[in-house]
């Protein structure tokens, strides 16, 4: 797991967005992703990361690890889950 | 023969400023209808109304410009139809609730069943005055818990297990109160500044928290003439019968203490809130 936090497939930027399009815009970048992979998100503070995360459990997605970044945004790092039977 | 309007609103058939008219209150508990019976609804209110139906601030269903001469008759083809009155005046009124966990993703108690157990136990039931109970799923409130007489909340009695954490740092964040603190090694939880909302328990992506369900039960609530909102008395009740008890405790002070035409509120003032609060404790004390 450590690797994979140190090394994710992906990253996105969604500070630039508000809901609803910070999900769409996951959801967007996941679609690229095979299960497994670790996508990383750059997100503000408030709302997005208050709330994300366990919109994306509720996808199926698997979060690892949430942190602070030094100019007050925020680093989630979620693992794809299995794609939908 | 003088018409009783008094009789007629405690069942349901609110005097209409046209004359000979009435809206007639259906129950409705939880605000949940089957189309089966809103099929019926929709027949009684073309056959006997204008065509329309009005939609209440607390969940019901009115029938408005239902003539006098159609009292009876409407009843008996609603009754057949499954469709029930509704009440009015000093008694305990229809029970609200929001969807609860059974549809609500946000919820931490099954709401409908609860309303259901209360419309059971106290629809109708004569009080001193108006009683209304409602039912909320979360700390979301949608369904403003504290604007009854009694109201209840949901929530969550949580609680951590440091072999399932991952120390990801979500539960910091989620929780609004301030009362998680995730460090590299450990995860610090301050107990009395959570308010059970669950929001731990519900975004954390390792199940490291766990939630147990339980009710938050406020007392006094008026939102009409006077606005004062319900007091939470007791700790989380995690137990039905527990709450019940408390429902049945409140109930049974305003029916021994209540004045005519006085809000539970105001007799709890007046009485003393020591007094029904000794009450709800010794009830609950029993409960068990």
């Amino acid at each position: 797991m450590d690797q994979a936090i140190e090394s994710p497939r992906a990253e996105l930027d969604i500070t630039g967005v508000t809901c609803p399009m910070t999900l769409v815009q996951i959801k967007v970048a996941l679609e690229e992703l095979s299960p497994g992979e670790v996508l990383a998100i750059r997100l503000n503070d408030g709302e997005p990361v208050e709330n994300l995360p366990r919109s994306l459990k509720d996808e199926g997605h698997r979060v690892l690890k949430l942190r602070g970044n030094p100019d007050g945004t925020f680093q989630l790092l979620v693992r794809k889950g299995a794609d939908p039977a | 023969m003088a018409v009783d309007y008094q009789a007629l609103k405690n069942g349901g058939f609110m005097r209409q400023r046209q004359k000979d008219h009435f809206s007639l209150r259906l129950k409705v508990v939880g605000g949940n209808l089957t189309t089966e019976r809103l099929r019926v609804i929709s027949q009684a209110a073309d056959k006997f109304g204008v065509g329309r139906v009005h939609l209440t601030s607390r969940q019901g269903v009115e029938i408005p410009f239902v003539k006098l001469a159609d009292v009876g008759e409407i009843k008996s083809f609603l009754a057949q139809g499954g469709v029930e009155t509704g009440v009015c005046g000093a008694r305990a009124r229809t029970v609200t609730a929001c969807q609860g966990s059974e549809v609500c993703p946000s919820g931490c108690v099954d709401t409908l069943a609860l309303a259901q157990e209360f419309s059971q136990r106290y629809f109708g039931r004569e009080l001193p005055h108006k009683f209304k109970l409602g039912v909320t799923g979360c700390q979301n409130n949608c369904l403003k818990a504290e604007e009854n007489d009694l109201g209840v909340k949901g929530g969550y009695l949580v609680a951590w297990r440091v072999d399932d954490c991952s120390l990801c740092g979500v539960c910091a964040k989620a929780c609004r109160r301030g009362a998680i603190k995730v460090t590299e090694e450990t995860v610090h939880f301050a107990a009395g500044q959570c308010n059970h909302c669950g929001r731990c328990v519900k975004s954390c992506p390792t199940g490291a928290w766990s939630g147990r369900s339980g009710y938050l039960v406020s007392f006094g609530g008026t939102f009409g003439n006077n606005i004062a909102p319900g007091q939470v008395l007791t700790p989380l009740l995690t137990e039905l019968a527990a709450v019940l008890a408390a429902a049945d405790a409140a109930l049974d002070f305003f029916a021994t203490h209540g004045q005519p035409k006085e809000r539970f509120r105001g007799t709890i003032e007046r009485v003393g809130w020591e007094t029904l609060s000794r009450l709800v404790g010794e009830r609950l004390g029993s409960s068990h």
